[in-house]
């Protein structure tokens, strides 16, 4: 098989043809014309069937929105998550401070402490929404996928510091033993059921 | 004048329009329904059981809305243009007979306020009078789209009223009346003697007439919302504009009862199965006029107007001479 077909950027030759359409009528009785063969011609009962055929087929597209909501990806970029280990349960983030430090918008503050085990230990964290570009900077950076970018898009609040805190960004203990918590498919990884969608792309024109 | 006969009246009259009042609210949400259909939507669902208690959110928004007089307008004419609509719109139903005479409790009714021998003419007559809403209403609100729709609607229910005149004229010669009770016992033999067969030309001509007087899609350019905002509307708010609508949607289904009493056979004999047919036939009539503001593109106001004055008008005054010749001979 040869590329030549493949190669042939000319779109303009091949199988195209300009579409008929025709001069606009000039004369009165060119328009009379016009307006009798769009009235006789069935036209008007072509679109009348379209929308008939569309209401008894009954496709409805709709999504309810507060009682049903589409997947989102998990590229997608929200309201930020703290994660824990999966097996003993405390928290992944080990206060190395690399996320308050590459944070452009200077949203994030973290206070930490050596407790007495000689490790690093986070005393205050906090992220101020109302600065967060939500650039995923901080997800990017995290050398312990600690802390990560949720799902959860729907932040209206009587107060913006209803999501800074690290309490309410945590995952809870109880979650995480109902097995609720999610690692995190990292930057990249593909929409769920994405292969479903994925077609062949034509290279020929 | 006996005493009966005016407390029949008097209920008829309120059940007219308490019927026809809740109906136009009915006609809303079966329009939002079926273009959301259509469209492939869902329409209203969230007041009630697939949004069925929308009519009654809407009513109850509608009332309590405060009532909005702008500066400049002028007050008077502003306030009574939406009365005229409403009003002129249930005048109108005075002479349509909604369904064949029945007896309850051994006392005949006729379900027509009043069988008068002008019939026809009396309600395209009062319905013609329902330009002055608009037209009042648009140039009292000191606001340059509603001057514009109120123009508007002058030009297009003064050439239309021409059409749907001349184009029933054919079926008032055949039948010899205007009472739409004569026309309605014209054709009591069935499908056969509807008068769609013998006056096709008169019946697509009215039907025409009657989306441009009732401002529905293919010629909703009276208050066409993507050019104009509401048009004649645009400065109204609360109940005010309110009766606009309810003079809208009543108007509709009054015109879709006389097209099919004039040409779709009425109530037939009277019997039970005749008055629901003519219901079947009204449910339809108004059906269409939401099915093609689902469908069809609206046309330009010079395309309506050249649509009328040099293509309907001429086509109906060579239906009626071609109709008297017929009867002639």
């Amino acid at each position: 098989m040869s590329f030549e077909k493949f190669k042939d950027r000319n779109v303009g030759e091949d199988g195209y043809y300009m579409v008929d359409i025709e001069d606009y009528p000039e004369t009165g009785w060119g328009k009379f014309k016009q307006v009798a063969s769009r009235s006789l011609k069935g036209e008007l009962f072509v679109g009348l069937w379209v929308v008939l055929r569309e209401m008894f087929k009954f496709d409805i597209h709709t999504v309810q929105y507060p009682k049903e909501k589409l997947p989102i990806g998990p590229r997608y970029r929200a309201v930020h998550k703290m994660l824990r280990l999966f097996e003993s349960g405390t928290e992944r983030c080990i206060g190395c401070g690399l996320c308050e430090k590459i944070c452009i918008s200077d949203c994030i503050r973290m206070d930490t402490k050596y407790d007495e085990n000689s490790r690093k230990e986070v005393t205050e964290y906090s992220i101020n929404l109302g600065r967060c570009i939500f650039c995923g900077y901080c997800a990017e950076v995290c050398p312990e996928l600690a802390i990560v970018h949720g799902g959860r898009y729907e932040n209206a609040s009587e107060q913006r510091a209803h999501f800074v805190e690290f309490e309410d960004m945590l995952t809870p203990i109880d979650a995480l033993k109902a097995g609720q918590q999610e690692e995190y498919p990292g930057f990249g990884a593909i929409i769920p059921g994405s292969d479903k969608s994925v077609k062949k792309t034509p290279l020929a024109y | 004048m006996d005493t009966a006969y005016f407390i029949e009246t008097i209920i008829k009259i309120v059940v007219l329009l308490l019927v026809f009042s809740a109906l136009a609210g009915f006609g809303t949400y079966f329009e939002r329904k079926v273009l959301a259909f259509m469209q492939r939507r869902l329409g209203p669902m969230h007041v009630g059981p697939y949004g069925l208690l929308q009519i009654a959110a809407d009513g109850i928004k509608l009332f309590t809305k405060e009532d909005i007089v702008p500066q400049n307008v002028v007050g008077p004419i502003f306030k009574i243009a939406p009365v005229i609509t409403a009003a002129t719109a249930f005048m109108a139903a005075a002479a349509i007979p909604f369904m064949p005479s029945f007896t309850i409790f051994g006392y005949e009714v006729h379900p027509i306020i009043s069988d008068i021998n002008v019939g026809i003419l009396y309600i395209l007559g009062v319905m013609a009078i329902g330009l002055y809403g608009p037209l009042l209403g648009g140039m009292a609100s000191a606001n340059k789209w509603s001057l514009i729709s109120a123009a508007r609607a002058a030009s297009v229910f003064i050439s239309y009223e021409v059409v749907s005149g001349l184009s029933l004229l054919a079926p008032i010669m055949m039948v010899g009346s205007l009472s739409l009770i004569d026309f309605n016992n014209y054709q009591t033999g069935g499908v056969g003697s509807w008068m769609i067969w013998s006056q096709p030309v008169a019946f697509i001509l009215f039907l025409i007439a009657a989306f441009a007087e009732t401002g529905r899609t293919p010629f909703h350019l009276i208050a066409n919302d993507h050019e104009i905002i509401d048009g004649f509307g645009t400065e109204y708010s609360g109940m005010r504009w309110g009766l606009f609508f309810i003079g809208e949607y009543a108007n509709m289904f009054f015109i879709s009862f006389v097209i099919a009493l004039i040409f779709l056979g009425g109530f037939g004999d009277g019997s039970v199965g005749g008055a629901l047919a003519l219901l079947g036939k009204v449910s339809f009539i108004f059906f269409f006029f939401l099915w093609t503001r689902a469908a069809w593109p609206d046309v330009r106001p010079d395309q309506l107007m050249w649509l009328c004055w040099k293509v309907l008008m001429p086509i109906a005054v060579i239906n009626i001479v071609i109709t008297g010749i017929v009867i002639m001979f």
